[in-house]
């Protein structure tokens, strides 16, 4: 099982990108529609300074002797000051007839405001006029009156400067709620994470914490795939034993007809047929019965599940169960060590680890001879158990533990080949390791060792 | 070449041009290239100093120094701009049209206060008040006047001794005296009061405050008005029976001005000579100065003549006309 997964974008990044991203939009929107909103503001202002000076000057017009005369007032000029002193340029009409000022400045018909270029700057003109009506006169005065814009420039350059500033603060704000709003919607998931990693492995119950409501698909598609494979995990479960018990249910009531039946034949030929099919349930038997103790050590091997043991209570235990079918044997069985050996790990896969390891040492060792088990912490716990038979043949001790992997020494003892393999699997299965040696004394030893 | 031709061209102008000066007088011969060319208003006696110090200071300079009235600086000046580095002129209207109409190079490096300066291209330096000068012995016995209206007042009283022996600016030819005239009938009605009596007591007219000076010590007239106290004050200083006063109902008070012409072959230069000026002339570097320095004080508490386009009313040729028609009317009387 890989334990990548196909990774395709981030949604931080998606979320952070598309809020900031909005919110400089919106900044810049901002900053352009403030900007073009002073830039009339402040162009209307210029206006009515303007409107106002000509205004003034066409209220100095008076018809005297049947002429026009113009005394242009002073503070018509005197209300066009401004901080960038800008220029100030006009030209006064009579009928279309240039009277004074600046003969270049056209007198605009339709247009009261212009802005037009004027002797190398813009200038923003306004054009103005009124009907005089005198005792045998009626004539019109024009006024175009143009300001250069500096003053005005300076203005919205501040104003501009002013609004980046605020757009600048509002995006640099925008940004920070994005961030904060983004990690706190990504919290959520990672919370979601972690309670997931933290489960134990046999826990497949549904998740019982409020989540958001976003979420609330996810969990539940979630609980359901796992509630869906507690239910197959506990049929393959209960497969394994079913099988187990199909097998060996039968094959023992075969065993018991033979053995009936052997005491009942007489002629040696046929005792002799009678034994060797004993011998041969006797093999299936065994096999059938390490074939399913593979298959649990499997299973609880991929689901591993660690208590909290004393590895020396575990053994001493399964000396004492095992202790009949020793002295049976005419063997011994001791137990030395340590006193105490706690380990985390799953007690039911050691001892069938164990188990098979003193199966062997019974199985192999010589009658009256001794099987010493020894439990140790340090460096790592570890189980040994050595006997003094014959070893193993040195030149396969590599290969025994593969599975159905048998010794030349092993052709006339019922086996399956499979018991080292259970023992291994075992050992890997607790991160620790199995290993094989002959003692120089002789006879084999084993050691089944975990890690922390 | 150009540098010749340049050289060839001022030598033209300068031979067919000589007599039309009041003065010219030429600081640093051979300083430079080609000499800065500056016209100006202001008496070359007054202004000499400014321009020695500044050649000392910056030998490779050499300046040339033109002078003449306010109003034929404007016509020289629009007539041929790449004719001129420097235009300097006590009629801040005139300037400050140069200025408005785009004669004048802005110059961004020269920190001047606002009020004495306009699009950093017109440069105040002085502070200038116009005076009423009078000789004490014509008074003997009665009050030096203080104000127009006590002016007023005196001439009426002692008609027989004031006829024909008052002077003023003819404001027709002199740009300086129109300036002080409009701006006098501005603030008051009491000026066209004034120029009544002056008319009806026949006024001489004057272009220049230094022929009104030169008749008051020689006793041609005995009371100038409108006259320039900066240039008063070194005769009255000599010549014990003249004396200034500074009218206490209004002071009009002018600030000569400078600019560098747009068309300038000598930015560099000209530039360097503003700035020259300006500090020259600042009020606070306690130097001994031949012109009156730019004072803020003067600014604020007298009437200054403020740099604004309000200044370009009065050159209206409409208003120019009918101010000049009724002042002709009051002061011109036969
Ligand atoms: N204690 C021992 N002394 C000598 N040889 C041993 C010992 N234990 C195992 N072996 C050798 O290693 C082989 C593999 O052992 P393993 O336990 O895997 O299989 P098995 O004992 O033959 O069959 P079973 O699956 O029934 O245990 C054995 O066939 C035997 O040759
Ligand atoms: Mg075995």
């Amino acid at each position: 099982m890989s334990n990548s997964v196909e990774v395709s974008g981030s949604l931080r990044n998606r979320l952070v990108l598309t809020l900031i991203g909005g919110a400089a939009v919106l900044a810049m929107l901002l900053f352009f529609a403030v900007r073009s909103y002073a830039v009339q503001v402040a162009q209307q202002g210029q206006d009515s300074i303007l409107e106002a000076s000509v205004a003034s000057m066409l209220d100095a017009a008076t018809i005297r002797d049947g002429a026009v005369e113009l005394d242009l007032p002073y503070s018509a000029f005197s209300m066009l000051s401004t901080s960038a002193d800008d220029r100030v340029f006009y030209a006064i009409y009579q009928d279309g007839t240039f009277l004074s000022g600046y003969e270049d400045l056209a007198y605009s018909e339709g247009q009261p405001f212009e802005t037009q270029l004027m002797r190398g700057s813009d200038v923003r003109t306004v054009s103005a006029s009124r009907t005089m009506i005198g005792a045998d006169l009626r004539t019109d005065i024009q006024i175009v009156l143009a300001q250069t814009q500096d003053a005005l420039s300076e203005t919205l350059d501040q104003i501009s400067r002013n609004v980046a500033l605020f757009g600048i603060g509002f995006f640099a704000l925008a940004a920070a709620l994005s961030f904060w709003a983004t990690s706190a919607t990504i919290g959520q998931l990672d919370k979601l994470t972690i309670s997931v990693t933290r489960r134990g492995p046999q826990d497949l119950s549904p998740f019982a914490k409020p989540v958001p409501q976003e979420m609330a698909p996810l969990v539940k598609s979630l609980n359901s795939l796992m509630g869906r494979l507690d239910q197959s995990l506990s049929q393959s479960e209960d497969f394994i034993a079913e099988a187990a018990h199909r097998v060996r249910t039968p094959l023992a009531t075969v065993r018991s007809y033979a053995e009936a039946t052997l005491q009942r034949v007489d002629k040696e030929e046929n005792r002799e047929a009678m034994r060797s099919m004993v011998k041969a349930i006797d093999e299936s038997s065994r096999a059938a019965g390490q074939l399913l103790d593979h298959a649990m050590t499997t299973f609880r091997a991929d689901h591993l599940e660690r208590d909290d043991i004393d590895l020396v209570e575990l053994v001493a235990e399964l000396v004492q169960r095992l202790t009949p079918i020793v002295d049976m044997k005419d063997l011994t069985l001791t137990q030395n060590g340590d006193g105490q050996v706690p380990y985390a790990g799953d007690p039911i896969l050691i001892q069938s680890a164990v188990r098979n390891l003193i199966d062997n040492s019974m199985k192999y060792s010589p009658v009256e001879s001794a099987i010493t088990i020894t439990v140790a912490a340090d460096p790592a716990p570890r189980i040994t158990v050595c006997d003094q038979g014959p070893g193993f043949p040195s030149n396969e001790i590599e290969t025994l533990t593969a599975r159905f992997q048998r010794g030349a020494n092993a052709a006339t003892t019922i086996g399956s080949g499979l018991g080292l393999t259970i023992a291994q699997d075992v050992a890997l299965a607790h991160g620790g390791a199995l290993h094989l040696t002959n003692q120089p004394e002789g006879g084999a030893c084993v050691t089944l060792s975990f890690s922390h | 070449m150009r540098y010749t031709l340049v050289l060839a061209l001022i030598s033209l102008s300068a031979a067919a041009g000589a007599q039309e000066w009041e003065d010219r007088q030429l600081f640093n011969e051979g300083g430079g290239d080609s000499a800065l060319r500056i016209i100006s208003s202001t008496d070359t006696n007054l202004f000499a100093p400014l321009i020695e110090t500044f050649v000392t200071r910056n030998p490779d300079v050499a300046v040339e120094y033109l002078v003449t009235g306010t109003a034929d600086i404007d016509r020289r000046f629009r007539a041929s701009p790449g004719d001129f580095d420097i235009a300097i002129s006590s009629a801040m209207d005139l300037q400050l049209k140069l200025a408005n109409d785009g004669f004048a190079l802005p110059l961004e490096d020269i920190e001047h206060p606002a009020w004495a300066e306009w699009r950093k291209s017109l440069f105040a330096f002085t502070s200038e008040p116009a005076a009423i000068v009078v000789n004490r012995e014509a008074f003997d016995g009665h009050p030096i006047p203080q104000s127009r209206q006590e002016l007023i007042e005196a001439l009426r009283a002692r008609p027989e001794i004031f006829h024909d022996r008052i002077g003023t600016y003819d404001v027709r030819r002199s740009g300086l005296g129109y300036l002080f005239a409009t701006q006098d009938a501005r603030a008051s009605e009491t000026f066209w009061r004034l120029m009544e009596v002056m008319g009806a007591l026949d006024a001489r007219l004057y272009s220049s405050s230094s022929q009104m000076i030169e008749d008051l010590s020689n006793g041609t007239i005995i009371v100038a008005y409108n006259v320039l106290g900066s240039y008063a004050e070194p005769r009255a200083a000599r010549d014990d029976v003249l004396e200034i006063v500074l009218p206490s109902d209004f002071p009009t008070t002018m600030m000569r001005t400078a600019l560098v012409s747009q068309e300038t072959t000598q930015a560099g230069a000209a530039e360097a000579f503003i700035q020259f000026l300006v500090s020259y002339q600042w009020e606070d570097d306690g130097e001994a100065r031949t012109l009156p320095p730019l004072s803020e004080e003067d600014a604020i508490e007298r009437a200054t003549i403020g740099l604004e386009p309000a200044l370009l009313a009065f050159l209206d040729t409409l208003k120019r006309d009918k101010f000049l028609t009724e002042w002709e009317n009051a002061l011109i009387q036969d």
